[in-house]
């Protein structure tokens, strides 16, 4: 199924990608922070898709620890490096726009902060997965769900503890103008996390399928 | 044993380095009080700050372009995404490829 799905998704997002710089540069200037506010739309959807990478990698760790099933780790272990990837996109583009905004390229604030330890936590699962030897598996399926359990945290920071990250209310108020190239980034940030799980899931596949064929080959 | 024996260094040198010592001494005891009383002669308006002090706006030359570090920014999301894609592919390009060896070979072995 991922091979047939892969060429549609990967067009959808270059698509998407392709409109997305015309539509963030027709959107009118932010008052305060002028044109280094732009970074914002793919900001924004980095860490969306991040989110959803989260989101799958922790379900389908649950899954895999109570059903066993190894499509699901396939899934699992896709998902962690999908994740990263867009953590990764999350963590340059912010100070980027920090060192802009706020002067300084880093903060150690709640929202900063919990960021970079969940990327930690995403390196430390693949980290388990590569080096961790016999039964790793169910111990990096355990992290996994502690990464998702790690999101609200992630998300709601900004509203609990002191901070100088925009809260976030910022998203829903927006004006149509902002509104656009923001949801229009989002979808195609969404569409390649699809794309880019289904490319590797199959990666996954491939390997499962060779490990059973050198199986077979030892026993004959 | 002179520690010069050891170092290299001559008894006439060390000496020697051993009064410019004392003179720095004698010159940073006398200096204290005379500090001091240079610093009262100052008048009050005139006082030093104790560090640095912020301003609040920052003139247009001393501000960072937006527009590069705009660009930057897209341009790391594209290298990143592209970069990922291409390691994707390239694994399995190479895991296809011993897939198809390990595939022949349990063809040899079921023709045998």
């Amino acid at each position: 199924m991922s091979r047939r799905l892969f060429p549609w998704l990967i067009g959808l997002s270059l698509v998407f990608f392709v409109v997305a710089p015309i539509l963030i540069v027709r959107a009118p200037l932010e008052q305060e922070m002028g044109l280094i506010q732009k970074i914002f739309y793919f900001h924004f959807s980095a860490w969306m898709a991040m989110y959803l990478g989260i989101c799958v990698l922790g379900i389908s760790s649950a899954l895999f620890l109570f059903r066993r099933k190894p499509a699901v780790d396939r899934l699992a272990v896709s998902a962690a490096e999908a994740a990263i990837l867009f953590g990764l996109m999350g963590l340059i583009t912010g100070p980027i726009w920090a060192v802009k905004s706020w002067g300084v390229w880093w903060n150690w604030d709640a929202r900063t902060t919990i960021a970079l330890i969940l990327e930690l936590i995403l390196v430390a699962y693949l980290l388990l997965r590569s080096y961790g030897g016999p039964g790793s598996d169910r111990l990096a399926a355990g992290l996994g769900m502690f990464a998702m359990a790690n999101l609200p945290f992630l998300y709601i920071s900004t509203n609990i503890w002191r901070t100088i990250h925009p809260p976030t209310s910022v998203v829903p108020t927006l004006p149509v103008d902002f509104g656009i190239p923001l949801w229009w980034s989002f979808a195609g940030f969404i569409v390649l996390c699809l794309a880019l799980l289904t490319a590797r899931v199959r990666l996954e596949e491939q390997r499962a399928t060779l490990d059973r064929l050198y199986l077979a080959l030892e026993d004959e | 044993m002179h520690l010069g024996d050891i170092t290299g260094v001559s008894r006439e040198e060390t000496r020697r380095w051993r009064r410019v010592a004392l003179v720095l001494i004698l010159i940073a005891g006398l200096g204290g009080p005379a500090g001091q009383t240079v610093d009262a002669a100052q008048p009050a308006e005139q006082s030093v700050p104790d560090g640095f002090v912020p301003m609040d706006d920052v003139p247009a030359e001393e501000q960072l372009p937006a527009a590069p570090l705009l660009a930057a920014a897209y341009i790391v999301v594209w290298v990143l995404a592209i970069g990922y894609l291409w390691t994707i592919w390239r694994r399995l390009g190479s895991v296809e490829k011993e897939l198809a060896e390990a595939l022949r070979r349990v063809g040899e072995t079921d023709g045998a």
